[in-house]
């Protein structure tokens, strides 16, 4: 068996049985629920065999499982297509209705669309979205590099503030639970920063205390991240794991059909 | 002058007559040091690969002379000619060609070869007897048996999860703990409709083939059916262009089933952006305009996590959370109201709509983790008493 199976097989069972699928549930609309179901079966089963099997036509370089993933790819292009297509319609029908916020929507649909043109203008033009043969940037990278890149460090650099204001609020000391985590957090922060050097600076009489000090609460520190904490994640990757392996199943086997748009029964 | 001459004459008389045994050695080279084979010289297919590789295994001579490797050669029939391949250092005693060709028959040729250096043994660049194996050709195998630990552990746990379905469906009860987050999902929406906002469900930003996005779709699913029963605004803002596509779907199907087509609006759920910031820009700016009365932040999230369940919380709306990997999961618990964390993400459509098949497959679950409890164990007492043989067991490779 060589690659060519591989690529009959997927061709049959992810093309040729879907449309056959479609076809038979114009008549019978019991049996459009039941091929998305026989496609995700199969989709599902391929990862899995190629786990272990490692025969060229599954799970070589040009195998199923490879190819799967490749068309997973070319679906989620045309599935854009469909999002680009869903934001204008939408940012259209806001500022149609002068809805709220509709101002935004002329924004989105500039950005969109002056975008769009330099990245089709340097397609066109063989330019290209990076630089030009001088040096300089193409309109499309001009533009990135000087809006949409700052902008969006802007919203990345919004993270530090969240995570101070977001400590302050978990470390509030309401009950045991909390206090042990006010109490943790203090130590691990002490424990990456050198503060208690800091502090002692100015008294020399203080420094060796402070290194020892300090030198503890590394200690401490590594303690809390190993063991405690590295035991509570461990317990939920497992559950986790296991929690996802038996959802996977459901999946396969058709039990879980929520993600369909399926409820019971159909 | 002469005297000494003479003297010098006599000198040289009297050397010659020196006995042969007092004569410094000969200097004629030692004969050269013969090299050692190596034994049990095997090649085969390398057992559990895709194919394209050989697998070379020996036993070094002992003792090797110190500065000798040994030198593969290979030969493809119907040429006799060896071909230098690499030369591997003594004790490895394995080697793998990974630049066969499936379908081709190879010879390999193993021998032990002097260092290129001159040294005093005088076996620089000598070659010793050469062991030539069988015909062998390279092909793609059936099995991984590395893997065999792992492929009995999935079918045990399918076992599981198929008897446990199996025995829900015979009506046997089955119990399931109180999910905080997942009983105060209805408490929200309820809310949301008291005050005549909407609702604002955030799948993450994973595409379907992330499996916290295919649960995260079963909740949607289920907040669906109660705007759609309380007749409250639901609004899906998507990344990912497949996870939009399926969220589309899933709530049209929910206010089909509700039987209520006429509330449903195609712009629900709607496209935003691929753009991890521009999409979080987005999102916490719709919180803030919009004020929703209830926030679902249920999905794979990454960086974004924070500041979405900051703004959120900023604007005072219920929160409720989803995820499975620690790494957001602080952030989720310190910033909403109620948190799912690991394993309750993937046990909300069971515990949701109460299905005895979902319900089976939650105890099939619960049953494996106390396997896995007890295999933990073990491992621990056998490591601890110094055995590893437990350890190889377990491991996956």
């Amino acid at each position: 068996m060589n690659t060519d199976f591989g690529r009959v097989t997927l061709v049959v069972l992810f093309a040729i049985v879907p449309i056959v699928g479609i076809a038979l549930g114009m008549r019978a609309p019991a049996l459009r629920s039941k091929i998305p179901l026989l496609v995700a079966f199969f989709a599902g089963l391929i990862p899995i065999f190629s786990m272990y099997i490692p025969k060229r036509f599954l799970s070589g370089d040009s195998g199923m499982s490879p190819r799967l993933d490749q068309w997973l790819i070319i679906v989620a292009g045309f599935a854009l297509l469909l999002g680009l297509t869903n934001v204008i319609s939408n940012s259209y029908r806001k500022i149609s209705r002068r809805d709220k916020g509709w101002p935004y929507a002329i924004v989105l649909l500039a950005g969109l669309f002056i975008m769009g043109g330099f990245g089709i203008y340097g397609a066109i033009s063989r330019q290209g979205t990076g630089f030009l043969p001088n040096g300089s940037p193409t309109p499309f990278r001009w533009v990135e590099t000087t809006v949409f890149q700052p902008l969006q460090a802007t919203i990345f650099a919004l993270l530090a503030f969240f995570m101070a204001s977001a400590a302050f609020r978990a470390f509030r000391a309401r009950n045991t639970e909390a206090t042990i985590l006010l109490v943790a957090g203090a130590i691990v922060m002490t424990g990456r920063v050198p503060l208690l050097e800091f502090l002692a600076a100015p008294f020399p009489a203080l420094h060796p205390a402070a290194a020892a000090a300090s030198q503890f609460m590394g200690k401490a520190t590594e303690w809390i991240m190993d063991t405690p904490n590295g035991a509570a994640q461990s317990g939920i990757i497992i559950g986790a794991a296991l929690g996802a392996a038996s959802m996977g199943i459901r999946v396969i086997l058709g039990i879980e059909r929520g993600y369909l748009g399926l409820g019971k029964g159909e | 002058m002469r005297l000494t001459a003479s003297s010098l004459a006599v000198l040289t008389l009297l050397l010659g007559a020196v006995p042969a045994g007092a004569v410094a050695p000969v200097t004629t080279p030692p004969p050269p040091l013969e090299l050692p084979a190596p034994t049990a010289f095997v090649a085969v297919d390398r057992p559990g690969d895709g194919g394209s590789a050989i697998l070379l295994t020996w036993t070094d001579p002992t003792p090797l002379p110190e500065g000798t490797v040994l030198e593969v050669r290979r030969s493809e029939p119907p040429a006799d000619e060896f071909a230098a391949l690499q030369t591997v250092k003594p004790g490895t005693q394995r080697y793998v060609d990974a630049s066969a060709e499936d379908g081709k028959t190879y010879r390999y040729e193993l021998r032990v070869r002097g260092a290129e250096t001159p040294d005093s043994l005088g076996i620089a660049g000598a070659v010793g007897p050469a062991l030539v194996s069988d015909p062998v050709s390279p092909h793609d195998n059936w099995f991984r048996p590395e893997r065999t630990n792992s492929l009995i552990a999935s079918i045990l746990f399918i076992a599981l999860i198929l008897s446990s379905i199996a025995a829900a469906r015979s009506g046997k009860p089955i119990f399931i703990r109180r999910i905080a987050g997942l009983n105060a999902i209805d408490e929200a929406i309820g809310r949301a409709t008291e005050l005549g906002k909407k609702v604002l469900y955030v799948p993450g930003i994973q595409s379907m083939d992330e499996i916290q996005t295919i649960a995260s779709m079963a909740i949607l699913g289920h907040v669906a059916r109660a705007t759609a029963r309380y007749g409250t605004d639901l609004d899906v803002p998507n990344r990912d262009p497949l996870t939009f596509v399926s969220a589309r779907e899933t709530v049209h199907s929910a206010y089909l089933a509700e039987g209520r087509p006429d509330l449903h609006r195609e712009d629900m759920v709607h496209y935003v952006t691929y753009d991890q910031f521009a999409y979080t820009a987005a999102v916490s700016a719709q919180m803030t305009r919009e004020r929703p009365a209830a926030i679902f932040l249920v999905g794979y999230f990454f960086a974004e996590s924070l500041i979405l369940a900051e703004t959120g919380q900023s604007t005072g709306a219920i929160q409720i959370a989803g995820q499975a990997d620690p790494t957001q999961l602080p952030f989720f618990v310190a910033t909403c109201d109620y948190t799912l964390i690991g394993e309750e993400l993937y046990a909300a459509s069971a515990y949701l709509s109460r299905e005895p098949v979902l319900l089976g497959s939650m105890r099939g679950q619960d049953i494996a983790k106390g396997l896995l409890l007890v295999i933990g164990i073990i491992g621990i007492i056998s490591v601890s008493l110094g055995a590893t043989w437990f350890m190889d067991l377990v491991k996956t490779q």
